[in-house]
This record gives structure tokens, C-alpha cells and sequence, in this order.
């Protein structure tokens, strides 16, 4: 069984992750339809370096992984705010 | 009544043996004594009972080939287990073993006629003779599985206890033998932790039977050293009678030992499997009395057995003489060698042998053994230069032969790592090629090591690079390749007879010819020739046919040898029963708070995700009246339901609104403190996974709840995305801290009025989709107004820990309104009389909220997950829409599931039906085409049986439409 090593639990057997999709940047709310549907729908299916969201089930910590989609290897893992230190915003609610 | 054991060696040969514990093997009606540590065939043999088992095809006698678990010559049957290797199952004293596979006796087998017809049997004449007329397969498939076949299942076998055991290690040595035991030694040296895993009762690999110099001493000391060495050294731990079946990412091995799986997690594993003596395809070369080399010598040595008076030994090796004297050493009378060598070799052993006078017929073969039920004689000729042989044979009366024509790495394991096996025509071997740097070392004979010095010297080789690979400081070693390993195996030790019966595969009945007709049909390739001939997928996963299927296979195309791949190797490398991957099972039960007041007043209890709920409370056979009068309490008078299992989420911080405004569809940012409002997520292709309630707290404070098999999910998605957006909130799931009782009906704040404190419940206080904390019975609690069930409702929320006092006070309390304890099947009838949804049953993967109604939860604001997609949507017409629906009284009642049909066309399904008394008729939900939505339309639904049943669409609710009721 393979290892992951989680950056919050150090590393753990893979039974207790669940993978999050690949990690893409998601189209500004007005972006075009084209660009929504294939944010949504299409996953790019790269064989290679791939980054990708994991969670550590029983702590419930979302993190970064960068995955060799060909070999299965885990190159690296890191917290997410690695990739997201900013505040993102949409436009005022108030 | 037992025989005496004719053939038992006396002491010291029968390592394995307790001679003073006597027991009784009982086989197929007959009693026969033997010593703990006899295993069913060596206690067989004992008595020189030699028809063990029936081949799978043909019927024909087997017996003991390999003495090791490595093939299905000993399968027997246990009255509960089926295929039990009786060559490496202890005796199992007082139970009933017999045979497998035979009609009348294992000595008179009538089935074994089917090899008069075998001409009309060849390979894969399954995919040809039985597939015409159309249908023939049904009425031929019963009778092959009545005529060909394995041991048979129990069905009403007794349940095995097994169970599952997490180890660790810093270096796993998977084999006991010599090889294993230096690796483990040098791993341990290095200061690694170090399990060593050996599938035998007793460490020492060959060091335990084979022979090494001339008076068989040498491996006996090296033996006793090594075992001393191993289990006084403090950082291993010796693990016998556990087989490492297979070898996952990571150095994770599956083990069984006994009744428990092992789950070994290692930081590097040696690979010290040794290899397999393999055999030599002559005619009648399954019969009961010839066997591989190293199976006699694990006869005399382990258990004491003689394996014959009168042996004929066919080697192309040394070790071949190692097994000529080891007989010669025991009782036998005259033992002969043929070796297939033109000049043997003149290394000890073989000296030995002539100094010994055994005699030696150099460049000569076996072409046939002779015998009806064991072996009684063999044909030998001379081999010819093309490595044929000749036609003039001479015979040779025996009881016993013994195959020494080479060997074949145990390497299973190592294929699992990644690595390849690869036939090298220099060593006429198979060779591991590309091991992949996983942490994983070969060490000796599966790493093409065979003599003893250099066997020794890679397992220390190994074990130190194991030891470096998990982090230890090593001194040097280094292994280099070993000259012998091109003495070991005879390049074709494969003499096909005119008349056949020269088996390749033993389990399958496969003979050269099968494998040549393979290759001729066009299945050129190994993997193809595997699947169309069966040939290595029989119970000992080609041990002992894979070679030489290879060899003929890749002849047979006109191919080269060197360098083939092997076919692939794939976990169990020994069969593992499934009661043992099994294990016991842990299924998780989660108990509310007041789980056990409902259990006390005699509710059934149901399933809700890992919850247990009331279903309803009363006896099963009064399961509709139980029904009727709980939601009819909820009408009339008051009612509660025990709702701890929904979700419940805190969301806190200066941006908890602006979070709750992108994660639900409705408007959050300016909702008042001290109000509740309707929470609806939706997934990023707009469709809906959850909704609930958001209760403003304070500012910065909401407590939202969740559908009870959402909230994980829920959870996750929050934390995930705030991974992204990085707002000043705090997320966190409080399901398990807070119990919850929504209690409901007309008479319900009377009924609270006696057992709150600090909130006034007033309607012009408290309105409907207001939220208060305040104290119920003395505890600490939130109360909120919802219309859950459509009445004047309160859901209080308080910690857990109060969860019974809560219900005992709320019981109490409406003692005097007649108050009622209800459960979810009331509940469920009574929001549906609502109209109320409930997401994943009346929603799926694809609905959005247009389609459910819902619309009027999705706000115009700058952002929330799902937006664009449902905007998508709105721009095309909807394909489907969700109605309410009634059924004249007393139709029969459509499951869930039923299809909803217009003009005969399927245009949806029923999700949701209850028979409802509020409004005396059966009543539900269901997709149908958006232009049936209007009130009074018609559409059928067709039941379960076929028949159809015309609903009429009604507006919803069904039940107070203009929802006075919950606002009162």
C-alpha cells in the first residue's frame, strides 16, 4: 500500500487520503462558457508531473500534491497556501 | 485398525518429526499412524500409499512431485476446507480426509475413462466443441463441471475465525534458507530491526535436506550456525510457518500466519525465495513415484520417509548425486543415475557417487516411465547430438524417480516489485531483469546464486543494502555472479513421446502437443498461449510448467529463447483463503445521544448512513398503525423527533457570510442575527448536494446544519475551497456535540412553555425562522423555528451530553398534551405532505435547482459555486421537472424508482411515495416532461409488475398550501 506523505501528519497509508481532482485555476465568474465547461468537465489527463489536491481523511487537511501520473510517484507534497497565499475575491455581497 | 509404516527411516533422518507424539491420519475410510510433524503425504508414504489425488482432466493417479505446497499432486479434501496441499498440511488428527474429484474410489476412479476419448480433448476445446447449436454450452458446461474439477465447497462450512495484524519493520528477509538468514544477519548487524519470514516449521531452506559435500556434513554445521546465530541475535524476529503472499508499494507484505494476516510495513525487503527444482517432460512423467529430486530429499530428511527401494535419478547437475547417495544412504536397494550430460562434471558429489559404485549412464535420458497407478520401470536411451533421443531403449525396473534437470528462481515476489523474468539461453534460466529501485533486493539462487559460499555472500550483500536502504551505516559487501549457475540447468530437458502422456503442466493434464497445437492455431505469443491452453494458470501458477511451456512454446513459432518475458506475476503468490482477507469485520455504528430511550420505549431501529434511527415506535406487525398514530400526534397535538443525526457546522470569523454567499445559493451577507434561512449548495456543474438551515448566531457566527448523510461531504467542500479563497473563517463540524429534538404540533409551545427558560416564546418574540438560545430543562440549548413537518415546530439543539435529560424533560413535559415519540417513517410522510425534498432521493447527480422548484433559493450575487453552470441552463429549455402527484385512494402503491410514462414514453421516475392520511390518498414525487407540470395533468406510472396506475399532478404542498400552519 502505498505511502503519502501528509504535510500537517507526516506519512501515512493512502487508505486514509481521498485525491480532489487536479489542481486548475477556476475561470473568473464572466469568463466564457467554453472556458467554464472544460473547468468543470474536462480533466487534462497528463501523463507527467501533475499537481493535485489531497485530503488526510481523519484531519480533514486539504494539501498540494505533485504526482508523476506515468510512474505513480510522488514527487512532493506541500500545504496549499504554497499555491494560495491571497485572498480571492468575487465582487461585494453587501 | 493401522498398518505399520513400512517405509519410515529410522532416526536421525525426519528433522520436522516428534517421534514421541504419535497420531492418526484418516484417509478415505482407512486409519494410518504418524508422528507430529508428518505432513498428509509423508504420513501416506509412510505407508506407501501413493494415489494422493485425481488430475483435474484426465483422472489420472497423482502423487507427491515437489514435497513443498508447489503443486496439486497431494490436493485432498478436509470436510470443510476443499484443495488442502497434503504435502505441506500437518495431519490433521481425528478429521475425516479423503480425496477429491473421483466417482467410485481414489484407487478405482471411473472418471478416469475420460483419457480414452482425451484425443477428442485437446487444449481449448472448450472455446471450440461446445459452443454449437446455439445454447449447447448450458447443457455441456454441467457435465464438464461434474467430470473436471478441484475439491468441493461446503456451503455449510463452520465460519473461520481470522483477523488482520498492522507490523513493522526496518528491513523484511522474505526465506528461511541460507541466503535469507545471512541477509537478516547483516541487516541486524547494521543495528535494522529485522523481521525474517520463512513459510517452513523450521528455518534452514535446502540447509534443512539438501546435500552439500560428500558425507552431507557441511550443511548441516553451516545449518546449526547460522539458526544459532539468527535467533540470539536481539534486533530479529523469526517468523515460521508465515508465508509472505504478496509484496505491495512501499514494502507493505501481505503474510499469513495461522489464522491471522500480517500487514507488514517494511523500510526495505530482501527477496531470498530460492528457486524451484523443475521437472523433465517424458511419457507418463506424473506418475505416482516420480518426483523432482529435492521432494525425496525433503522426504528423507524433514519426515523420515523412504521415497523408494529402487530409484532411478535423472540429473543434468551435481545435486543430482546429492540425491543418488542420499537414497544410496537410506534403505534403498539399487540406485541408479542418468545424467543427460555427455561428460559430467567431476565435483564431489558426483565423485562420491562413483567411488560409492552407483552406477551412471552419462548422455542419457528417461523417454518413458512405466506402470498402471505408480512406477514400476523407466525407458532410458541415448541422447543424440541434436539433443533428441535415440530410438533403442533400455528398461529398467524401479519404484522411484527423482528429477535433477535444473531450476528456476522463486521470483514471484520480485516480479511483484516491478521486475521482470527474463529466459537467459547462457544459464538456460530465467533471470531477473530490472529491479526496480523500490528498496527490494534478491539475494541468493532467485538471484542466479548457487553454490553455497556464493549464496551466502549476496545474502550478506543483500542485507547490508537493505540495512543502508532504511538508513543504517554498512560496511562494504559485494556479491558478484555466481560460474555455476550455467551448471544447473539441462537447456531441454523435454523428450515429447509419439504416444504422448508427456505432461508440461501437471495441474491442467497439458502435454507438449497441447502446447504445440496452441502455437499452431496462432497463439503465438507466450500471454496468448497461457490463456488459450490454460497452460501456468492451474493451482501451482505454472512453479512447474512456465519454463517449459516457455521453451516450447517459443520453438514451436520459430522463435529465439533468449531473452523472452515471462508472463506477468500478480499477487497471492500462495493462495490465500479468503476468510483470512476478510478478517473481522468492523462496520461502524454511530448511537444519537438518546439512542438507548428509543430502544427502552421498543422502536425498530433503521439505518441512516452509519446512524441507527427510529423507524417507527411499536411492534413489527403493528408497523402501520404505529405510523398513522405518530404523524397524527404531529397533526393534532404535538410530537417529537429525535433529528441528532443531522449535520451541524459552525462557520465563524470576520468573512462567515461572505463565505456562506459562495458555498449556498441564497443570500447570507445581510441576513439578520437572531433569524434562520434556507441553505442550498450546489456542485461546480450546478446540480444540488445539500441543503439545510443557516443560523445567524452573531456577525461574525453562523451554525448551519447539513442532510445527515451530507455533512462530511459538506465539510470537506468548505475546507477545500477556503484552501483556495483563503477568507478569514473558521470551519468546523460539530455533529457529533450537539443532540437534536424537533418537537412538533399544534399543542407544541404550550407543550415547551413548563421546560424553557430565557426565551420568550411568544409568536410576536419567537417567529417562525427565528433562532434563540436559551435553557430547556436547565440545559443550555438553541431553539429554532422551522417548518420541518409543517407545523408549529421548535428544533432544539443541545450538547450531547444532556441528549437523554432533553428527551426524559421534553417527554415529560408534553405528558399532558399527549405528546408522542416519532420516528422517520412519520417524519418522511409528513414532509412529504409538504413538498419537502430530500436531496439523493427526490434529487440526483444531474438535478439543478430549476428543476426541483427551487429556484427561488438561487440569488443574483456576484459568486457561488455552481452559478455559472445553473445560468447555462436557464438559456435552454429544462428536459425534466419534479412534481407533486396524487393516486386515487387505495391504488396500489408504486416504489420508488417506478417510471413515469406519457403516450407510452419514459419521461422520468417516481422518487418519493407515501400513503398519506392528512390527505387520504397516496401521494409523491416524480420527474416528468416540463409541459405535464400544470395541475390536474395526467401521466402513468408503471409498477413494479408491469401494470400501470394513472397519476394526476397536484400542486404542492399537498398539505396546508398556504403554510399557515408552521407560521402560528
Amino acid at each position: 500500500m502505498k505511502i503519502l506523505n501528509c504535510p500537517l501528519n507526516g506519512p501515512r497509508n493512502i487508505s486514509e487520503f481521498a485525491y480532489g481532482g487536479e489542481v486548475q485555476e477556476m475561470p473568473v465568474p464572466d469568463a466564457e462558457l467554453r472556458d467554464w465547461a472544460a473547468y468543470v468537465f474536462i480533466e487534462n489527463n497528463t501523463r507527467g508531473l501533475v499537481r493535485e489536491w489531497w485530503i488526510h481523511l481523519p484531519t480533514s487537511y486539504w494539501f498540494i500534491a505533485e504526482r508523476n501520473t506515468g510512474s505513480n510517484d510522488v514527487v512532493r507534497t506541500y500545504p496549499a497556501d504554497e499555491l494560495y497565499s491571497e485572498r480571492v475575491e468575487f465582487g461585494s455581497n453587501d | 485398525m493401522t498398518e505399520s509404516a513400512s517405509h519410515r527411516l529410522p532416526a536421525p533422518a525426519g528433522l520436522y518429526l516428534d517421534r514421541t507424539q504419535s497420531v492418526v491420519l484418516r484417509f478415505e475410510g482407512q486409519q494410518y499412524d504418524a508422528y507430529v510433524g508428518d505432513t498428509i503425504a509423508s504420513a501416506l508414504l509412510a505407508h506407501r500409499v501413493q494415489i494422493h489425488s485425481r488430475s483435474f482432466k484426465y483422472h489420472r493417479p497423482r502423487s507427491v512431485l515437489t514435497m513443498a505446497g508447489d503443486d496439486a499432486g497431494t490436493f485432498v479434501q478436509f470436510p470443510d476446507i476443499p484443495n488442502v496441499r497434503g504435502d505441506v498440511t500437518a495431519v490433521p488428527d481425528g478429521v475425516e480426509v479423503t480425496g477429491q474429484n473421483y466417482i467410485g474410489s481414489l484407487q478405482r476412479d471411473w472418471l478416469s475413462a475420460v483419457e480414452w476419448v482425451a484425443r477428442f480433448l485437446p487444449a481449448g476445446f472448450y472455446y471450440r466443441a461446445f459452443y454449437k447449436p446455439r445454447g449447447a454450452w448450458r447443457f455441456w458446461q454441467a457435465l464438464i463441471r461434474r467430470l473436471a474439477g478441484l475439491g468441493k465447497a461446503n456451503t455449510a462450512a463452520k465460519e473461520i475465525y481470522s483477523d488482520k495484524q498492522y507490523r513493522f519493520a526496518d528491513v523484511a528477509v522474505i526465506g528461511g534458507g541460507p541466503a535469507g538468514m545471512e541477509a537478516a544477519l547483516a541487516a541486524a548487524d547494521a543495528g535494522a530491526q529485522t523481521v525474517l519470514i520463512d513459510d517452513q516449521p523450521m528455518l534452514g531452506g535446502a540447509l534443512n535436506y539438501a546435500r552439500f559435500d560428500a558425507d552431507g556434513e557441511s550443511g548441516h554445521k553451516l545449518r546449526a550456525s547460522l539458526i544459532d546465530r539468527v535467533s540470539e541475535h536481539p534486533h530479529i524476529e523469526v517468523l515460521s510457518s508465515a508465508k509472505c503472499s504478496g509484496w505491495f508499494d512501499e514494502q507493505w507484505l501481505a503474510i499469513a500466519l495461522a489464522n491471522r494476516l500480517l500487514k507488514l510495513r517494511a523500510k526495505s525487503v530482501v527477496i531470498a525465495t530460492g528457486s524451484l527444482a523443475q521437472p523433465m517432460v517424458f511419457r507418463n512423467n506424473d506418475l505416482p513415484g516420480v518426483m523432482l529430486g529435492s521432494a525425496a530429499q525433503r522426504l528423507i530428511h524433514l519426515f523420515g520417509v523412504s521415497p523408494g527401494q529402487r530409484a532411478v535419478i535423472a540429473t543434468a547437475n551435481d545435486d543430482g548425486y546429492g540425491v543418488a547417495l542420499d537414497i544410496a544412504d537410506s534403505n534403498a536397494q539399487i540406485v541408479t543415475v542418468v545424467d543427460l550430460r555427455h561428460s559430467p562434471s567431476s565435483g564431489p558429489l558426483a565423485d562420491a557417487a562413483k567411488a560409492r559404485g552407483i552406477p551412471i549412464f552419462p548422455g542419457h535420458t528417461i523417454v518413458e516411465a512405466t506402470g498402471k497407478k505408480s512406477v514400476r520401470g523407466v525407458r532410458i536411451a541415448q541422447l543424440e547430438p541434436d539433443g533428441q533421443a535415440g530410438c533403442a531403449t533400455i528398461e529398467m525396473a524401479c519404484d522411484c524417480v527423482c528429477i535433477s534437470v535444473g531450476y528456476s528462481p522463486a521470483a514471484q515476489l520480485v516480479c511483484q516489485t516491478g521486475g521482470k523474468l527474463k529466459y537467459d539461453d547462457a544459464t538456460a534460466m530465467l533471470k531477473i531483469e530490472d529491479l526496480a529501485d523500490t528498496g527490494s533486493f534478491a539475494a541468493g539462487s532467485v538471484n542466479h546464486r548457487f553454490n553455497i559460499g556464493a549464496v551466502q555472500s549476496d545474502g550478506q550483500y543483500a542485507g547490508s543494502k537493505a540495512a543502508e536502504h532504511a538508513g543504517f551505516e554498512v560496511s562494504s559487501f559485494a556479491s558478484e555472479e555466481d560460474p555455476l549457475a550455467t551448471e544447473q540447468n539441462h537447456h531441454w530437458p523435454i523428450f515429447p513421446h509419439p504416444k504422448g502422456k508427456d505432461f508440461v503442466d501437471l495441474d491442467e493434464d497439458l502435454t507438449v502437443k497441447d502446447i504445440v497445437n496452441a502455437v499452431a492455431d496462432g497463439f503465438e505469443d507466450l500471454e496468448l498461449v497461457k490463456r488459450f491452453s490454460t497452460a501456468v494458470m492451474g493451482p501451482s501458477q505454472g512453479r512447474h510448467s512456465a519454463v517449459n511451456t516457455l521453451r516450447i512454446a517459443t520453438r514451436a513459432a520459430r522463435r529465439e529463447t533468449d531473452g523472452v518475458i515471462l508472463t506477468t506475476q500478480r499477487p497471492p503468490f500462495s493462495p490465500e483463503s479468503i476468510a483470512l482477507l476478510a478478517g473481522r469485520s468492523f462496520q461502524p455504528v454511530r448511537h444519537t445521544a438518546m439512542h438507548f430511550r428509543h430502544v427502552e420505549a421498543g422502536a425498530q431501529m433503521m439505518s441512516a448512513g452509519l446512524w441507527l434511527r427510529p423507524a417507527y415506535y411499536g411492534a413489527r406487525n403493528a408497523r402501520e398503525a404505529c405510523i398513522a398514530k405518530e404523524a397524527h400526534a404531529i397533526r393534532t397535538n404535538v410530537g417529537m423527533i429525535d433529528v441528532s443525526t443531522l449535520g451541524k457546522l459552525e462557520i465563524r470569523g470576520a468573512d462567515a457570510g461572505e463565505f456562506l454567499e459562495r458555498v449556498y445559493t441564497f443570500r447570507y451577507a445581510k441576513q439578520p442575527v437572531g433569524r434562520l434561512r434556507y441553505v442550498l449548495m450546489t456542485d461546480n456543474a450546478g446540480a444540488i448536494i445539500d441543503d439545510g438551515v443557516a443560523c445567524r448566531i452573531s456577525d461574525r457566527h453562523f451554525y448551519v446544519t447539513a442532510t445527515t448523510g451530507g455533512v462530511d461531504g459538506v465539510y470537506r467542500n468548505m475546507l477545500r475551497w477556503n484552501a483556495e479563497w483563503r477568507l478569514d473563517v473558521d470551519i468546523t463540524n460539530v455533529t457529533a456535540a450537539y443532540c437534536g429534538v424537533n418537537i412538533a404540533g399544534p399543542s407544541a409551545r404550550t407543550a415547551l412553555q413548563s421546560v424553557v427558560e430565557d426565551v420568550d416564546l411568544s409568536p410576536e418574540a419567537f417567529p417562525f425562522l427565528g433562532v434563540r438560545d436559551g435553557k430547556v430543562a436547565g440545559i443550555p440549548a438553541r431553539l429554532m423555528r422551522v417548518g420541518f413537518v409543517g407545523e408549529l415546530g421548535y428544533e432544539i439543539h443541545a450538547p450531547s451530553a444532556g441528549g437523554e435529560a432533553l428527551w426524559d424533560a421534553l417527554l415529560e413535559a408534553g405528558r399532558d398534551h399527549g405528546i408522542r415519540p416519532v420516528g422517520v417513517e412519520a417524519q418522511r410522510c409528513l414532509r412529504l405532505e409538504k413538498g419537502h425534498i430530500i436531496v439523493g432521493q427526490d434529487t440526483d447527480g444531474l438535478s439543478i435547482p430549476q428543476e426541483v422548484d427551487m429556484a427561488w433559493a438561487v440569488a443574483k450575487k456576484p459568486f457561488f459555486i455552481g452559478q455559472r453552470a445553473i445560468d447555462a441552463q436557464t438559456i435552454r429549455p429544462l428536459f425534466r421537472q419534479l412534481v407533486g402527484f396524487t393516486l386515487p385512494a387505495g391504488s396500489q402503491l408504486p416504489e420508488e424508482c417506478n417510471l413515469t410514462l406519457a403516450a407510452g414514453e419514459i419521461v422520468g421516475r417516481v422518487t418519493s411515495i407515501e400513503n398519506s392520511a392528512a390527505c387520504g390518498r397516496p401521494i409523491g414525487l416524480a420527474y416528468v416532461r416540463p409541459e405535464m407540470t400544470g395541475s390536474g395533468e395526467q401521466f402513468e406510472i408503471k409498477l413494479s409488475d408491469g401494470q400501470c396506475v394513472t397519476a394526476e399532478v397536484a400542486a404542492l404542498p399537498f398539505y396546508d398550501p398556504e403554510n399557515l400552519r408552521q407560521q402560528l
